[in-house]
């Protein structure tokens, strides 16, 4: 593959420290860590060499918790304190989620994120997979040999603003650096597009335990451009157990199951759904606590007849991104199949069907996500070596962010498929005379009306000096990050007078409860709160005085030598209190030298801009 | 001296300022200026380095964003000859029919029609007549964006070039209302 040819900023020949960083796949079902060594990523093991993690945590009666393969069998003893799918509640209130009468937990109705009662208290979504990510962490220090400089954490391209931020706030809680949110299909994508040299334009069709994504991805020399996406940020292969689950309780005319018999049948329903990929027919025959017994047979035609209208529901999204996309199936090169429910052959033929052509089934559907996420980690790590692969990440935001105007409608501020990062600003004023407040909602969501959209936010600018109706005019400007996370601003500014906000969405977790829970944490992990910050401090510094050495190097000449000795002064001074264990002068001391380089990196950027388009230019001749 | 990311759209990109644009030049100028500046670049950069990086991304999705399409490239080279059509200022009206004052009244009954059509098809849930109307947009807009090189580029005719692109802010929600409804039956 011709690569795009980009230079790291002030790359410096010198050989520096590989640093650790994995990439995660926090999956409804299985979660994974991955890394990449001596230049090739594999999922990191355990001691029986199963990379899988299933995505289940076990709140013991002793305190304990267990997770993955050793909370698999407490899901029958104990099914209220032992949650699976907990992917399903990131972000989202308990109207939102589906099917949950047939849940064995006790939810607490709470405003914004729900929360679960068990034998450890009251947990949030949050909490729960921040348990998850501690285990793959544990894996991935213990396997690697050293602290994480930083991870890559997958979470589904169709997850809203909400879901983001939430698994953002897990990973900071389970003492994860998050080096980047990705998109799932993107994360995908990367691995397949390097391991094939891919180039065109590609489909990725990601179907899961629970949640569907399908991004439509143009592959040109590196760059990895999501051109849009779709998806059912609720719909996967526990949706075709549910629906096995069902037709058994009505064959079978069964009393309404117990927490735990329910539990049973549809841990049955999934492995008689997974063996229906294979086999013509199957047994679903489950002895239940109450002592009655389910003795049924099916068919893998009944099977697919009965699960035929999910298979349809992912045609759907399809239909959109290629429809924003501005495409037709005929323009898709190939499509990559990703998550283990995409092993259905019933899923397989329509996906045939739709883009009349078979799929690419060459890899691996469980593994593609994590390995392509510890390539994305190792690159932004700074692990890249002169001479590799080098590539680019142009993703988009999956729904529209608005806000509500007069009757209740949304107005958009940021379109769905905008590539990131992006700001959008627009103005308002006041309806009226001396209106000194303004109050905004914040929603995300295609439809017209704000109440069938997602509420991120509300919040208020006040202190608009008092004019006449229609005379202020209030700025308000949206940014959407790399990772796909929303922070607003509002700002009056018609009169100079300038006021200012900035709201990032929460929902349920304020940044200081996020903190308290860190800390309470790290005490209980025996680690030490200052400790932690104190090391974070170091690492900044480190990083700026690195940088700064090798601007120094490559870029010099861009400075005066009193502008240069005012720098090595203030590099050397930052050096001495780094080497102590003074956070908040350490803190000073890098903002002293981000200050006094500021003008230094500017002139750097522009010069490295320029030559990039020069260059640019040359390739045209 | 410096790169000026205040410069206009086309200069950022190395581009000539015209409405006629070579789409792969510019997808590749794209490219490569995000590859300079977008956040994964610096992601193990310094915070103060992080920040700088991330105003450029933003002003560099901007300008494409801008230029990619017909409609924000033509708003824009309107805004720069400093005629007063900039992004989304031109007059709407009720029911999404967008006006100006030298529009043409063929043009008004034309919209209706359109809008009826559109309505009609939506109310019966008719995807097959939707998807005829957007491929009849389709054409139209091409027809438009056709006429629109021809004003700029070729006549400066910037006056006539404004009543063109209120026609295409036009077709353009007209498209985006079709999508919408075409989305909402697909369930
Ligand atoms: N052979 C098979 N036939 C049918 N379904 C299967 C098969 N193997 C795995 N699955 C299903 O795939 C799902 C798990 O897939 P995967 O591990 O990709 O999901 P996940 O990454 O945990 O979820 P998500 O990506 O939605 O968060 C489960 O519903 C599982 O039953
Ligand atoms: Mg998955």
């Amino acid at each position: 593959m011709a690569l795009l040819q980009i230079a790291e900023p002030g790359l410096s020949t010198a050989p520096h420290q590989h640093r650790l960083a994995v990439g995660i796949d926090l999956g409804t079902t299985n979660s994974l860590v991955a890394t990449v060594k001596n230049g090739i990523a594999v999922c990191l093991v355990d001691e029986q060499g199963r990379a899988l993690v299933p995505s289940v945590v076990h709140y013991r009666g002793d305190g304990g918790v267990d997770i993955g393969v050793a909370a698999l069998g407490a899901r029958l003893e104990d099914p209220k304190n032992t949650i699976v799918s907990v992917k399903r509640f990131m972000g989202r209130g308990l109207t939102d989620v589906t099917h949950i009468e047939a849940m064995p937990y006790v939810f607490e109705e709470t405003p914004g994120m729900l929360r679960l009662r068990t034998v450890r208290g009251s947990k949030s979504p949050v909490e729960i997979s921040a348990d998850i990510l501690r285990a793959l962490r544990a894996r991935a220090e213990a396997s690697l040999g050293g602290e994480l400089t930083g991870a890559v954490i997958t979470v589904p391209a169709y997850f809203d603003d909400a879901q983001r931020q939430a698994t953002k706030d897990a990973a900071r809680l389970a003492g994860l650096h998050v080096l980047r949110l990705l998109n799932e299909p993107t994360a995908a994508a990367v691995a397949y597009g390097l391991d094939n040299a891919a180039e065109g334009v590609y489909a990725v069709y990601d179907l899961g335990g629970g949640t569907f994504d399908l991004s439509i991805l143009k592959l040109t020399r590196g760059v990895f451009e999501v051109l849009a996406t779709n998806g059912d940020a609720a719909l996967g292969g526990d949706d075709f157990d549910h629906r096995l689950y069902c037709w058994a309780l009505d064959q079978s005319r069964i009393a309404p199951p117990s927490a735990e018999d329910a539990r049973r049948m549809q841990m049955k329903a999934r492995a008689v759904k997974e063996l229906l990929s294979v086999s013509e027919e199957a047994p679903f025959r489950v002895r239940l606590a109450s002592n009655e017994e389910v003795d049924l047979n099916i068919g893998r035609e009944t099977f697919f007849e009965m699960t035929r209208p999910l298979v349809q529901k992912t045609l759907a999204p399809i239909r959109r991104a290629l429809r924003d996309a501005g495409l037709v199936a005929q323009d898709i090169k190939g499509v990559v199949m990703v998550g283990g429910a995409t092993r259905m052959p019933h899923v397989l033929r329509a996906v045939a069907e739709f883009f009349g052509q078979a799929p690419l089934t060459n890899l691996d559907p469980d593994k593609v996500v994590a390995l392509g996420a510890a390539m994305q980690a190792n690159a932004l790590a700074g692990n890249r070596r002169a001479g590799d692969d080098d590539w680019l990440l142009l993703d988009v935001i999956p729904l529209s962010l608005g806000l509500e105007t007069m009757g209740g409608l949304s107005e958009k501020i940021v379109p769905r498929n905008a590539t990131l990062p992006i700001a959008r600003a627009q103005e308002f004023t006041t309806f009226k005379d001396g209106q000194t407040a303004m109050a905004f909602h914040v929603v995300q969501g295609e439809r017209e009306l704000v109440a069938d959209c997602r509420s991120l936010a509300r919040f208020e600018l006040r202190g608009i000096p008092p004019m006449v109706a229609g005379a202020a005019r209030i700025r308000v400007t949206f940014q959407v990050d790399a990772d796909g996370l929303l922070s607003v601003s509002a700002r009056e500014a018609s009169t100079g007078v300038e006021t200012s906000i900035t709201v990032k969405p929460s929902y349920g977790l304020t940044d200081d409860e996020i903190a308290d829970m860190l800390r309470a944490g790290i005490d209980r992990a025996g680690d030490d709160f200052a400790v932690r910050a104190l090391r974070e401090q170091q690492l900044e510094a480190e990083r700026l005085l690195e940088a700064t050495a090798r601007a120094l190097e490559t870029d010099g000449e861009l400075l005066g030598t009193t502008e240069r000795a005012a720098i090595e002064h203030e590099a050397a001074k930052l050096k001495a209190l780094a080497a102590g264990g003074d956070a908040p002068a350490i803190g000073a001391g890098i903002a002293a030298l981000a200050r006094i380089t500021d003008a230094f990196a500017a002139r750097r950027m522009d010069r490295s801009i320029r030559s990039a388009l020069a260059g640019h230019k040359i390739e045209e001749l | 001296m410096a790169v000026d990311f205040t410069a206009d759209y086309f200069a950022l990109f190395g581009l000539p300022r015209r409405f006629g644009i070579d789409e792969a030049v510019l997808d590749r100028a794209w490219h490569t200026l995000q590859a300079e500046v977008h956040p994964d670049r610096h992601a193990s950069r310094p915070d103060s380095e992080r920040r700088r990086a991330m105003q450029g991304a933003l002003r560099v999705n901007e300008a494409y964003g801008t230029l990619k399409k017909a409609l924000p490239r033509a708003q824009y080279l309107l805004e720069l000859a400093g005629f007063g059509h900039g992004h989304g200022h031109g007059l709407e009206l009720g029911h999404g029919a967008v006006a100006s004052s030298t529009m043409a009244p063929e043009f008004l009954i034309e919209q209706m029609q359109w809008r009826e059509a559109v309505a009609e098809a939506r109310a019966v849930g008719d995807v097959a007549a939707l998807e005829r109307l957007a491929q009849r947009l389709r054409a139209h807009a091409g027809e438009m964006t056709t006429r629109l090189a021809a004003q700029i580029d070729e006549r400066r005719d910037l006056e006539a070039a404004a009543d063109t692109v209120h026609r295409l802010m036009f077709l353009d929600k007209l498209r985006r209302e079709i999508d919408d409804a075409l989305a909402a039956l697909d369930g």
